[in-house]
């Protein structure tokens, strides 16, 4: 059994003073002082570019009109220990996937040089629009590469584009078609599309390495924006400043200060969550009529507008997101809460006896971890577990008697269809995990609805969580908020999110207990966890892999 | 300047500046199959997979006659149209050896790759389509195109291996813009211009490698396979872009078809099977349009979550709760759920032998392979897993077939058809799957 429900009753004595601690330190959040060990470090990996962050690397760099209408080239990532993000790890490129890319590139560079947008894109003119002008397409090459790679080409690169600008000026008789086909060869680098860590000795830790300045500035700013850093992170880190504590101090804090962190961390969440399943989920119309795609895509939007505006702007504590009473609210959600709304998104409260609260009641939980015609507790029971405590559940062992099952057909409620879990010794060891997590929101239907009843039968919502019974949805919802691996889940993923690639249990330990600690000191803010990850050695010291 | 630069691009223009490329010779020989066109060109071999989730409900899938002629039984009776151009396999094993039985993902991977998996993450060797599409993928644009009428760019059951996949089309109008959108070269045009560009990219080519080997010093082991795998990638383009400068042989059956409408996401399965025509359609458009000679028909996943208005399982739930009818002897929705697949399989099949190609069909120059994840789904059974070939292979293989396997490995059809397609290998699949015994009874 691998199900990760072992916090040895030594580390919750550590935890409770902490949670304690925690609460009396939310007045003054961030000034915690707690020291990290000196020892955290992390490989070296080599990301495949997300589809996300592909298209804001071509919107930063050239504008949104730019990657509007271009699919990025990006295969779908596995998702590794819980992250879409540490897929990107390890996929790899098909043939076919890179024909794909060049086609984007092809088409990302076309529009960059016609004629809508060379005058705002290129930072010259051309002597003559029909020959090579090499120290035009100079200026605009080494830009575009610093920017698209994330460090400056080296010269004999940079040298080889314009070459190639300018025979290819030639060849088609136009300066801007002989740019464009030089830009795409960027844009079908290897150094584009992946973000390839590099190292150096670290001089205040000699034997050891840490990342080289613009690997990490490409770390800080796809942690914290989503998106490869800009313009001033990148000249921060030219200039040597990234490897002093004020330096990357005062970088992080203007990131952190950005409109763009939400960008950010609505990217962390959406994969935490497994909202990538919006993209083929569907509910039966037959039995939902009124939850349309668009009703769907507007349930994953409601959950992150909640999620940045509770961490973010009001900068609350992370337990709270799954008890909170405050959301938003639109027109095409409205008639599935059973609420009014107004135009656009509204912030909005749901009543104090209304079933709703946190995360676990949102639309987007519960239709997301349902089946296209009916709720399964089985499948949100699993959710809570993975999605928000990082247990796993194995899967079913394949020589199960479903006999049991099928004698449960005229059951009216999923919890009396469930029961043979329970009293099936191999369906038991993994159900009884996962059954009653789900059974408590059983109030909801496959869409997300709130029902009181199933098939005219009354439900029986109790349950307990790791030993905490409930009886209620707020049971449940407090239930989860104070369980103590909510927190370290959060921060393992965040960890891995940040540094590329799954945690290793072993080396990453004292890495993730220090920020467990200084998250719960700082009163479960997640602002400070970011900021913690960003400036701690973990996050710039190399260890082999 | 770096006068270095400008030689190289001149030589790497001047290769491509031959823009009649010489297939080798190899590929020549083996893609043909002898029969031709009317103007006397050769005709390829095409090979095409298809897949459909959750097995069969044995008792009225198998038929009780063996050979031509076979019965069908009322779960595959809509096979009836196209019984003549298709063979089914039953009683084939697949074997997972000291391997966890990993529902409803052993069975598709062993007969996709020859290997059983270890976990549910792990994909071992390549698919079988990929080792085809080395040898018959050469002379197309696209050296394989994978589909799928589900949806999810995430359902596809063609890797290159470890992280490596082959990610399907899920969308009609994607699948139509990539096929016959800007870049496509109508083999029945009148005329043909090479774009100038294309040349300059072919060249350019040999400067991204060059420049970005210098990456691999910074990467460890697997990253560097990564990258690798990445240049290859990059030669493939070259490749591309050859063929590109080339006039496109005509081809009788090949006519640009309108734009589709895009289709909502879901998973009903009349949904699921407007999706699956229209994809199908339109990859079988490119085949015959000569884009591509390797072709992957995704139907429904392993955990096939179609569903069937008015009941409230999916067709995976429905496997393991539905109960098994002591009356038909079978789960009717579940067999429903089945039924509908056949119907689609049959669609399948019939739009393949609707193209016309020389004095036979798309279908007579091809062979496709058809495969399932599990044989019993209710009880996660991969024992007796059934199987489909359809196309004669340009004459090689007879069809109307119904083969028992005797409870030997189902890799021997994966086995089969990689000769078929002219894969010089010796055996095929690991361990107790590891097979070099053709079906004989298949061969002409």
């Amino acid at each position: 059994m691998s199900i990760n429900n072992r916090l040895s009753a030594a580390r919750r004595k550590l935890i409770l003073p902490l949670l304690l601690l925690g609460s009396l330190a939310a007045c003054q959040p961030e000034s915690v002082d707690l020291a990290e060990s000196g020892q955290g470090a992390t490989p070296l990996r080599a990301r495949m570019l997300t589809a996300e962050q592909y298209a804001n690397t071509i919107a930063g760099v050239f504008g949104g009109d730019i990657s509007a209408g271009i699919l990025p080239p990006i295969p779908p990532m596995d998702r590794t220990d819980g992250l879409l993000a540490s897929g990107a790890a390890f996929v790899g490129a098909t043939s076919d996937q890179i024909s794909q890319v060049q086609l984007a590139a092809a088409a990302v560079a076309e529009k960059v040089v016609d004629e809508d947008h060379r005058d705002f894109l290129l930072p010259c003119r051309p002597e003559s629009p029909a020959a090579a002008d090499p120290a035009c397409a100079r200026l605009f090459l080494a830009d575009a590469g610093l920017l698209l790679t994330r460090r400056p080409l080296a010269e004999a690169r940079l040298a080889e584009l314009v070459s190639l600008a300018n025979y290819a000026a030639g060849g088609t008789g136009s300066f801007h078609d002989g740019l464009a086909l030089a830009l795409e060869v960027i844009l079908i680098s290897p150094e584009f599309l992946f973000i390839v860590e590099q190292s150096e000795s670290d001089p205040r830790r000699p034997g050891e390495a840490r990342l080289d300045a613009y690997s990490l500035a490409s770390r800080l700013s796809f942690l914290l924006w989503n998106a490869p850093p800009d313009a001033a992170l990148l000249a921060a880190a030219g200039r040597g400043e990234l490897h002093s504590e004020a330096g990357l101090n005062a970088a992080v804090d203007r990131l952190l200060e950005s409109p763009r962190l939400a960008d950010g961390v609505r990217a962390f969440f959406d994969d935490m969550l497994a909202f990538d399943e919006f993209h083929s989920l569907a509910k039966d119309p037959g039995v939902y009529p009124a939850v349309t795609g668009a009703t769907l895509e507007q349930a994953r939007e409601q959950t992150l507008l909640t999620v940045v505006d509770h961490l973010l702007n009001e900068n609350a504590d992370y337990r709270d997101l799954f008890t909170t009473k405050k959301t938003f609210m639109s027109m095409q959600l409205a008639p599935v809460y059973g609420v009014p709304a107004g135009e656009g998104w509204t912030p909005h409260r749901f009543a104090q006896d209304s079933p709703r609260m946190g995360l676990l009641t949102h639309v987007s939980f519960l239709a997301a971890n349902s089946h296209p015609v009916r709720s399964s507790p089985t499948l949100r029971g699993r959710a809570v577990r993975e999605l928000f405590l990082c247990q796993r559940v194995p899967d079913a062992p394949p020589d199960v008697d479903f006999t049991a099952l099928e004698e449960a057909e005229g059951a009216l409620t999923a919890r009396e269809r469930l029961e043979v879990h329970s009293t099936n010794p191999s369906c038991a060891g993994c159900h009884r995990l996962m059954d009653p997590l789900g059974l408590a929101l059983e109030n909801f239907d496959g869409a997300g609805i709130h029902r009181d009843s199933e098939n005219g039968a009354p439900l029986d919502i109790s349950g307990d969580l790791d030993g905490v019974a409930f009886d209620t949805i707020p049971g449940l919802a407090a239930a989860l908020r104070d369980h103590p691996a909510l927190s370290s889940c959060l921060v393992n993923r965040l960890y891995a999110y940040g540094t590329g690639g799954p945690v290793s249990r072993l080396r990453d330990r004292d890495s993730l207990d220090w920020l467990e600690q200084r998250f719960a000191a700082n009163g479960h803010r997640f602002r400070a966890l970011l900021r913690d990850l960003a400036t701690s050695q973990a996050f710039r010291a190399v260890r082999p892999e | 300047m770096k006068p270095l630069s400008r030689r190289r691009f001149l030589k790497g223009a001047l290769n491509g500046g031959a823009v009649t490329v010489a297939l080798p010779l190899l590929d020549v020989f083996l893609g043909d199959n002898g029969t031709a066109f009317a103007d006397g060109t050769p005709i390829p071999l095409r090979f095409g997979t298809w897949s459909w989730g959750l097995g069969m409900s044995e008792a009225v899938f198998v038929p009780r006659k063996t050979g031509a002629d076979f019965d069908l039984p009322e779960e595959i009776a809509a096979l009836a149209p196209v019984r003549q151009h298709i063979n089914l396999y039953t009683n084939f094993h697949v074997f997972k050896d000291d391997a966890p039985n990993l529902c409803h993902h052993s069975g598709w991977v062993v007969l996709r790759s020859g290997i059983a998996p270890m976990t549910r993450e792990n994909r071992p060797g390549e698919t079988i389509d990929v080792s085809v599409a080395r040898r018959l993928g050469n002379a197309t644009r696209f050296r394989s195109l994978s589909a799928t009428a589900t949806g999810d760019a995430r359902d596809s059951f063609s890797y290159e291996g470890g992280s490596s996949v082959n990610t399907p089309e899920w969308s009609p109008l994607r699948l139509y813009q990539r096929l016959f959108g800007e870049d496509f070269q109508n083999p029945n045009a009148g005329t043909f211009t090479p774009d100038p560009k294309v040349m300059v990219r072919k060249s350019a080519l040999s400067a991204v490698m060059e420049e970005s080997r210098k990456l691999e010093k910074v990467l460890g082991t697997a990253d560097r396979q990564r990258l690798d795998q990445y240049f290859t990638g990059l030669r493939d383009l070259e490749r591309r872009f050859d063929l590109q400068m080339t006039r496109p042989e005509p081809r009788e059956a090949c006519a640009l078809p309108p734009a589709p409408e895009d289709l909502p996401t879901g998973l009903d399965a009349d949904l699921v099977s407007k999706r699956h025509r229209m994809m199908t359609d339109l990859l079988l458009m490119a085949v015959a349009c000569d884009q591509t000679r390797v072709f992957n028909m995704f139907y429904a996943s392993a955990f096939s979550a179609t569903t069937r208005p008015g009941y409230d399982k999916p067709h995976h739930t429905a496997t393991h709760e539905e109960a098994v009818d002591p009356e038909l002897g079978y789960q009717p929705n579940t067999s429903w759920y089945t039924r509908r697949a056949m119907e689609e399989w049959a669609y399948y099949v019939r739009a393949l032998a609707d193209f016309r190609e020389g004095d036979g069909s798309l279908l007579d120059n091809a062979f496709i392979y058809a495969t399932t994840d599990q044989s019993f789904a209710k009880t996660h059974s991969i024992e007796g897993i059934p199987l489909f070939s359809a196309g004669t292979a340009g004459g090689r293989v007879k069809t109307g077939l119904h083969i028992d396997g005797a409870g030997t490995p189902g890799c021997r059809l994966g086995y089969t058809a990689q000769r078929l397609m002219g894969l010089d290998i010796e055996s095929w699949g690991g361990k107790s799957n590891t097979t070099s015994s053709e079906i004989g009874e298949i061969l002409a």
